[in-house]
């Protein structure tokens, strides 16, 4: 066993997260920590990578008891783990982060040779293309992720700990990540991996560890054991139905936002779309081929170059996102934490500043904010300690949910959402997905910009897919499956399909 | 729809009592400091309690007050105004040439005032609204545009004043006067204004969708963007109203001592932001307070205050009494900062 953690428990103040848990990790194996927000999984991995000391129980590596008093104990030790929350020094380049606080050096100086070599060697072992001078800043998500996995095995790593490391990543980009975990398992490392993803967890996990509140529920060979299965246990009851029955759209619906030859510098190159009247259309495609770009630019929170947006058939200039609003079209960010919520503000300011002018006449009227925010709890089904003041304190789920709450106070006829489920459990994803049917049962259109293609697939009445800033096609009926969605994606079909060739 | 959490619900009894003590400590901290700073004050000197020592010790502290006032809004959206000194001298000495030049066509009489007043008002809106636009169309740090204005005014008044001092017309300065010595119901007339500009500020910040935005522009400008705030004219209201504070605090200002140099207002913006970090507001922004502001001001002065009324510090050492006091302060927020954060 090369590291083990018995009768783990864990308090913060009053409030007990962590019950008597144990794991335990063989060398090259991948094991699989599930559960849903909230089970606990965090602190327990945070324990073991010697960010948190446990309240009671030991943790053992190679049968020799360890009392970590920072991450910089575990990792001397080979015990790394790689963050959610990517914890990169933005304004340096990729291979000072590698080597951030262990610099090589010769004599007194910097040995920046050897360290470019190095950072060269690892990130060349990814399979990625990113530039080891290349700064932080200017990478996208992905590439980030890619530098924190680069930065993790250019130490001895024994444990490596992963915490949702394909939330942000393309399907491409997962495959060669799985790749790589192969590798480090052939090598001898332990992989202990948290995903809300079952289907990559049944794709690559030796074992398998399920939390639920705190407790250890079951542990166990991933052979046998069944998506279906895990999913239940996290959640503890039966999860039918993942994707709600699609509303039903008569022939002659109307036509409720049209945006005609879009044009945003240095993201979109050519697209138009149409939404009906109590439509999800699904928006595909690679991250960075230009979704987020389009729709925010519609919205008027981009500028655009070319561009006309129609609204019920009226033309309409949508020059901020106010306008959008006055529309009565509302955006959920896929960003929540930079783009989303306030965090360090309280809730209820955070569910009203988007629609602060209801309650104004012409003072903010603090009753009638509260009544609006004890609705929304309600209505959005956001769990609340008494201790949780800021939106920074909620859990990942119940943060969506604040944000949802923010974004539908203005009660929108046209909802466009950004990656909704982004690291967050089955149950709240579930619960989101019925949101969306409820909304277009109301008669409410939705566009829904989403990176999982069981979502697009599952909830989508039309897809439009983007590959490299073109709209290449919108997919209908049959044709809206994951070969077809990749197809358009990657360009090999649709429209500018020369042009890309010829590129 | 998922499963409850349990033990989540019957949490942190105790800890939301303990962390409402500190909430609390956190939020009248500033007047605590105030009182024991004030009994400091009593002991040394039983004079300090008297009418006409409070009455002068606010009157005193009204000019930072309200210019602190102002930068509460600015600070709050995570901005900063180094230029409010300056703007005040640069102000009283277009107000005097202004006012001196009037007295031939009106005399010296009240309409020569207002002309003054308007024309300070008008200056101060302009100046913030330059501050402002600079800042944001042209995506310069606040830092760097206020203190290049700062420059700016400073040698204009210089310049205006040919280097040496403009001195208010003695007619004038009868009538104007009262604006500044005068009082209403025993208080003065400098205290008044601080007093209801507070109150303004406390409603305008607390109570209205510009403070509330304040707040988000400050703490996440990003955010603020993303929930259709229209960020630009925001700040650059707040540098607005931070020059309408500043104006005021002018008017107030010129009938003291009826003139203006390029000496004028030095070091200004450094006691307005110190009363507005005294009193609790975040210099990174997302958190602002006027009280505590109000505060701060009042305290700065107190300080200068008590060391006149005692042989045991020189009255030198001023500056190094105020200097620990603000850092002191903020090390004290922080610290509960730190425990009261996840």
């Amino acid at each position: 066993m090369l590291l083990s953690a018995r009768k783990l428990c864990r308090s913060f103040g009053d409030n007990q997260v962590l019950f008597g848990v144990d794991l335990d990790l063989q060398a090259g194996e991948v094991h699989a920590l599930l559960g849903e927000n909230g089970a606990g999984k965090s602190t327990l991995v945070k324990i073991l990578a010697g960010y948190l000391r446990p309240t009671s129980g030991e943790v053992f590596l190679d049968g020799k008891q360890q009392h970590y008093r920072s991450s910089g104990d575990a990792e001397a030790d080979g015990v790394v783990m790689i963050h959610q929350e990517l914890a990169l020094a933005e304004q340096l380049s990729v291979e000072e982060n590698i080597f951030l606080g262990r610099e090589l050096r010769r004599g007194l100086f910097l040995d920046r040779r050897a360290m470019r070599e190095r950072s060269r060697a690892a990130l060349a072992e990814l399979e990625t293309h990113v530039d080891p001078r290349a700064r932080v800043k200017d990478l996208s998500t992905s590439d980030q992720q890619m530098v924190e996995i680069a930065k993790a095995i250019t130490r001895d790593v024994r444990v490596l700990i992963m915490d949702e490391p394909t939330a942000t990543l393309t399907e491409n980009e997962v495959k060669v990540l799985f790749e790589l975990i192969a590798r480090l398992r052939e090598r001898g490392v332990a992989i202990l991996y948290i995903s809300h993803k079952l289907r990559e967890i049944e794709q690559i996990a030796d074992r398998v560890t399920v939390l639920r509140d705190g407790h250890l529920v079951d542990s166990g060979p991933m052979a046998g054991r069944s998506k279906e299965e895990l999913a239940r246990l996290m959640v503890g009851r039966e999860i039918n139905e993942m994707y709600p029955p699609r509303t039903q759209l008569p022939a002659d619906t109307p036509v409720v936002l049209e945006a005609r030859g879009f044009v945003v510098p240095g993201a979109v190159k050519q697209a138009s779309f149409t939404l009906r009247r109590g439509e999800v259309l699904g928006f595909g495609g690679v991250v960075g081929a230009g979704r987020t770009a389009l729709l925010e630019a519609v919205l008027g929170l981009r500028q655009k170059s070319a561009g006309q947006v129609l609204r019920n058939g009226q033309p309409v200039v949508l020059r901020h996102l106010r306008d959008a609003v006055h529309q009565r079209i509302a955006y959920l960010t896929e960003d929540r934490k930079n783009k989303g919520l306030v965090l360090n503000m309280d809730l209820r300011s955070n569910v009203t500043l988007l629609n602060l002018r209801a309650h104004c006449h012409p003072l903010i009227d603090r009753r009638r904010e509260e009544q609006a925010f004890q609705q929304a709890i309600q209505r959005f089904d956001i769990r609340l300690s008494a201790a949780v003041r800021t939106a920074a304190e909620l859990s990942g789920g119940n943060q969506q949910k604040l944000l949802l709450a923010k974004v539908m106070s203005i009660d929108p006829e046209i909802v466009i959402i950004n990656e909704p489920t982004r690291g967050i459990d089955v149950g709240t994803k579930h619960q989101i997905y019925h949101f969306i049917h409820e909304l277009t049962e109301a008669g409410c259109s939705v566009i829904l910009i989403s990176s999982e293609m069981g979502e697009l697939i599952g909830l989508s009445h039309r897809v439009a897919v983007m590959c490299a800033g073109v709209l290449t096609g919108v997919l209908e009926g049959e044709h809206i499956n994951e070969q077809e969605i990749i197809q358009y994606a990657a360009g090999i079909k649709g429209v500018g399909v020369d042009e890309q060739r010829h590129a | 729809m998922s499963s409850a959490m349990p033990n989540n619900q019957t949490t942190n009894n105790k800890t939301l009592t303990s962390k409402g003590f500190s909430v609390d400590l956190k939020t009248w901290g500033p007047f605590v400091a105030l009182v024991v700073l004030a009994l400091l004050g009593v002991l040394i000197n039983p004079a300090f309690l008297g009418l006409d020592n409070l009455s002068n010790m606010l009157t005193r502290s009204a000019f930072i007050g309200i210019i602190a006032i102002g930068a509460t809004f600015v600070i709050t959206a995570g901005g900063l105004d180094l230029s409010v000194g300056s703007m005040a001298a640069f102000i009283a000495g277009v107000m005097i040439i202004l006012m001196n030049s009037l007295v031939e066509q009106f005399g010296a009489g009240v309409t020569t005032v207002l002309f003054g007043v308007g024309a300070s008002l008008l200056l101060g809106l302009c100046a913030g609204f330059i501050n402002g636009v600079v800042t944001t169309k042209g995506k310069i740090e606040a830092f760097i545009v206020t203190l290049g204005t700062m420059g700016i005014y400073r040698s204009l008044v210089t310049y205006l004043a040919d280097g040496g001092t403009l001195t208010l017309d003695w007619a004038v300065r009868d009538i104007y006067r009262p604006v500044y010595y005068g009082s209403f119901l025993g208080i003065t007339i400098p205290v008044w204004v601080f007093f209801f500009v507070a109150i303004i500020g406390y409603i305008l910040l607390n109570y209205t969708r510009f403070g509330r935005y304040c707040f988000a522009i400050g703490s996440n400008e990003k955010v603020a963007e993303y929930s259709a705030i229209h960020v630009d004219r925001i700040k650059t209201m707040t540098y607005m109203l931070q020059g309408v504070c500043v104006a005021l605090a002018t008017i107030i200002y010129v009938p003291r001592l009826g003139s203006a140099s390029g000496a004028t207002g030095v070091l200004w913006e450094l006691e307005a932001i110190a009363a507005v970090i005294i009193g609790g507001t975040m210099l990174k922004g997302g958190h602002g307070r006027i009280w505590g502001t109000v505060v701060g001001a009042i305290m700065l002065t107190m300080i200068g205050n008590i060391l006149n009324l005692t042989d045991a510090i020189s009255n030198y050492l001023n500056g190094t009494v105020q200097g620990i006091i603000i850092i002191v302060a903020v090390y004290l927020q922080r610290a509960s900062w730190r425990k009261a954060g996840p």
